[in-house]
Parts: C-alpha cells; structure tokens; sequence
C-alpha cells in the first residue's frame, strides 16, 4: 500500500513487528471511529499519535488492549491475535502497559499497593518481592517518599509518574499513553514527560496519543497522524514537522503552531 | 403491660424465629444479590441477561406471590417440602436478593469506569478486578442502601406467619386468639422487631461515617 522506508512504518531503532493492526474498523452507534486502520509497531519503537480530538486517536490506543473491542479487522501483540474475553485476554493485558489521561490509580490502595496489585495478583509475584521492585520503579519515577499515601494525597503530575511504575511493574512488552498530560496543569506536564522521554531512551515501546508536539519531536521514531477515523499520514518527526505531505496534517499543524 | 411480661418466654419463642428468619434469609440474599450484580456487569451478554430478568421478575413480584408460587410449585419438584420454616427462608432470600443486587449494582456504578478499566490493563482477570478494585469501594456506598434492604427483609418475615410459620406475628395471632384481642398483644410484638432494626438503623449510621474517605 505504501512505499518503503518510513511510510510503512520501518525507522531506524526498529526491531520485528510487536503490535499490528490490520484493517481495523470500529463504530460507537453511527460514528464510525476507526476507518481501516492499518499500523505496525515496532520493538523498541516510540510512535506518537496526533491529530484533531475525535480523529480515533484515543480509541485507536484502547483497541490494542481491547478496552474497545475491534469490529473488524485483526490486532496482533508479540504474533499473538488479541482474544475475545477470558483468562487469555487478561494475560496479554499484562503484557501491555496503559497509562490514562485520568491517572486512574487504585482510589483505596496507597501507592505502593497500587504498584503491586499486577504483579502479585496477575504475576503471582511474591508480595516481598513485588514490593522492593515497586520502590525502584517509584525511585525511578521521583515519587518513592510519597509510596505509603493515598493517590488523593498527590498532585496529579505525582500520580500520573505512580501511574507509569504501575505499568512498568508488569513488565510490559508495549506501554500505551492515552493523552498522559492532557488532564495535568501545566507545571506539572513536564515531571511527566522527562519520565517518558526517558523510557524512551531506554528502548521501551512505546504507543503515544498526545497533543504535546514537543514531546513528539524529542522523543518519537514516528509520528503517525490521524483525522476522520483514518490514519492519514506516518513520518518521522522531522519530516513531519517541517514537510507534512498531507494537506490535513498541514491544516492541523498551522492551526496548532500559530500560537 | 402484665400480658407481656407474663407470656414472655411466648414471645421470646416467636423472635427467636424471627432472629433465625432474619439471619439465614440475609446471609443467603446477600450472597445471591452479589453474584447477581456481578453478573449484570459481566462481560458476556447472555449472563447479563439473565441477571436483569432474575433481578427484573423477583423484584416487581409481591412477596406473597413468591411464598405461594415456592408453596405451590416448587414441592413439585421435590425441591422443598410445601410449608416450613426454610421454605420460608428460601422466599425471603430469593426476593431479598433482587433488591440486594439493585444496591450492590448501584454502589458499583458509582465507581469509575475508569478503576475497572486501569485494573483490566495490568492483567487482573473479571473476578480480580471485582474482588481487588471495584467492590472494596462499591461497598462504601453501598453499605447504608444495603441496610435498609434488611431493615425491609426483617419486617417482611412477618408474611412467613401466612405459610405456617410461627414467627413473631404467628405468635401474636395465637396470644391474640388467647387473651380476647388485647391490643397489647400487638404492642409487644412490634417492639421486638424494634429490637432487630433499631440497632440496624444505628449500625448503618456509624458505618456511614465509618466509610467516608478521600477520594
């Protein structure tokens, strides 16, 4: 369908196909969400999702797992087709990782609970062990002082970081963000990506829905853009942002880059 | 006044009942209520179904009915003897269990999506995600709703006296019968149910305060 190189979605830092999608279509009622979508991630590879809010982006991240259930179409992790509901559906979730735009941390567990809730109950992970993990990845995420507080207790930046130690607990083959800071005040946007720029430099593949384009550039091996259901066009950051080949693309990034 | 105290050990025989109907109904109801509000959220349609049209038939259905139909139709089966103190139990837990399912589901809806959802993505299977995320904070909400369902379940074991029970009302009729319709009788058996659900509608209260927590 497409020619080589970038556009079929090989960069650089790639290594074999992880996640693929392939001829995906979704409909919420008579919204038709996800029009044919077709997209590889590659081990290892950061590609961030952009595109004006209600273009798919959001749903086209919660297919992976099946949050949304796919009405056609296939999506395979690590060669293995998703499963339907069951035993066999959970244990590929552990397998991939999700952070929310609305944090989504256990409201009754403390921190760390919420850290070790997979591993011990998913992972059969012994709880002493789980725990002495749990507080590397909260050392490794800033927030390793606030493990015994309720998530209400910290800041959302701080939740948001507890959110991904969550993810990396389980040792995910793939994290999902779905809009990571989009539900965060400004000040606090930046203690969250730093943590995922990072991921990112040490090899962690990763699916980014996300409005931050700087992030995008820092960070990304591909920028895939959607509008309409479609995914529209897939560059690497530089190209994307300096020559987008789609008129849409253009149309958003003039709109978004003004101010 | 004295009629009380004299056929004290009369009404003690009857609450006793009562207490028993109470337990063995709530502790069944319970149970059956909370499969029952799992089942309404499970993944797979046809249990859904079932669970709404379980909760849906019982819960519109006058508990009478339900004491006849069990009377009626289930010795047919050969599942329960026609009268009797757990035929009896049987009624009362199976239409005590709508209503529980109803509170559960409410409490469990009152819970982000968004908590089920996070405890899908690290891999917890539908039972875990209940067991581990969703129902301990279902129950917080669920807890006061919950305790006027048995407050109900308690005064509604007075229908057991229509089916050859003899509970508390079962013993009033027969003091009643005895002592020449003394209004008394009738007092005295109301204040033993006062015994139950006061202490219920107190229990409730300091749960209530019990449970309030930062979310």
């Amino acid at each position: 369908m497409m020619g080589d190189g970038v556009e079929d979605g090989t960069t650089a830092r790639a290594g074999a196909p992880l996640v693929v999608l392939s001829g995906v279509n979704k409909h919420f009622g008579r919204l038709h969400v996800l029009v044919d979508v077709d997209l590889v991630v590659h081990r290892g590879e950061v590609v961030v999702v952009i595109g004006p809010s209600g273009s798919g982006k959001s749903t086209l991240c919660r297919v992976i797992n099946r949050l949304e259930p796919a009405d056609s179409g296939t999506v395979t992790v690590d060669g293995v087709p998703v499963p339907a509901e069951g035993k066999a559906l959970a244990r590929l979730r552990a397998d991939v990782g999700m952070v929310f735009q609305q944090f989504n941390l256990f409201a009754h567990k403390t921190v760390l609970e919420n850290v070790t809730l997979g591993p011990v109950k998913a992972r059969r992970t012994r709880r002493a062990d789980a725990e002495a993990e749990a507080m590397r990845l909260l050392e490794r995420v800033g927030v390793a002082d606030q493990a015994h507080k309720l998530p209400a207790q910290l800041s959302g930046g701080q939740q948001q970081r507890v959110a991904i130690a969550r993810a990396l607990a389980m040792h995910p083959k793939v994290i999902l963000f779905d809009e990571p800071t989009s539900a965060l005040d400004p000040e606090m946007i930046n203690e969250v990506l730093d943590v995922m720029v990072a991921l990112a430099r040490d090899g962690m593949t990763m699916v980014v829905v996300t409005h931050e384009m700087g992030f995008a550039r820092r960070a990304a091996d591909r920028v895939v853009f959607m509008d309409g259901g479609r995914i529209v066009e897939q560059a690497s950051p530089e190209e994307f942002f300096t020559a987008p080949r789609s008129d849409r693309a253009r149309d958003f990034l003039s709109a978004i880059l003004t101010h | 006044m004295d009629l009380i105290v004299d056929n004290a050990s009369t009404y003690l025989d009857g609450f006793a009942v009562t207490a028993r109907l109470t337990a063995y109904s709530a502790v069944a109801a319970l149970a059956v209520g909370l499969v029952m509000a799992a089942l309404r959220i499970a993944p797979l349609r046809s249990l859904r179904v079932v669970a709404a049209a379980y909760v849906e038939v019982l819960r519109n259905t006058p508990l009478t009915l339900v004491f006849f139909f069990m009377v009626l139709v289930a010795p047919q089966f050969g599942i329960l003897p026609p009268l009797g103190f757990w035929t009896a139990v049987a009624c009362l837990a199976l239409y005590t269990s709508a209503f529980v399912a109803e509170a559960v589901r409410s409490g469990i809806n009152g819970v982000g999506v968004g908590q089920a959802e996070a405890a899908r993505s690290i891999g917890l299977t539908f039972g875990q995600v209940l067991r581990e995320v969703v129902l301990p904070q279902a129950v917080r909400s669920t807890v006061p709703p919950l305790i006027n369902v048995l407050i109900a379940l308690t005064k509604n074991t007075s229908v057991a006296a229509g089916f050859a029970v003899v509970e508390l009302v079962g013993t009033g009729r027969r003091l009643s019968t005895a002592n020449a319709g003394d209004p008394w009788v009738l007092v005295g058996v109301a204040v033993c149910y006062l015994v139950i659900t006061i202490p219920m509608g107190l229990l409730a209260t300091s749960l209530e305060r019990r449970v309030a927590f930062a979310r």
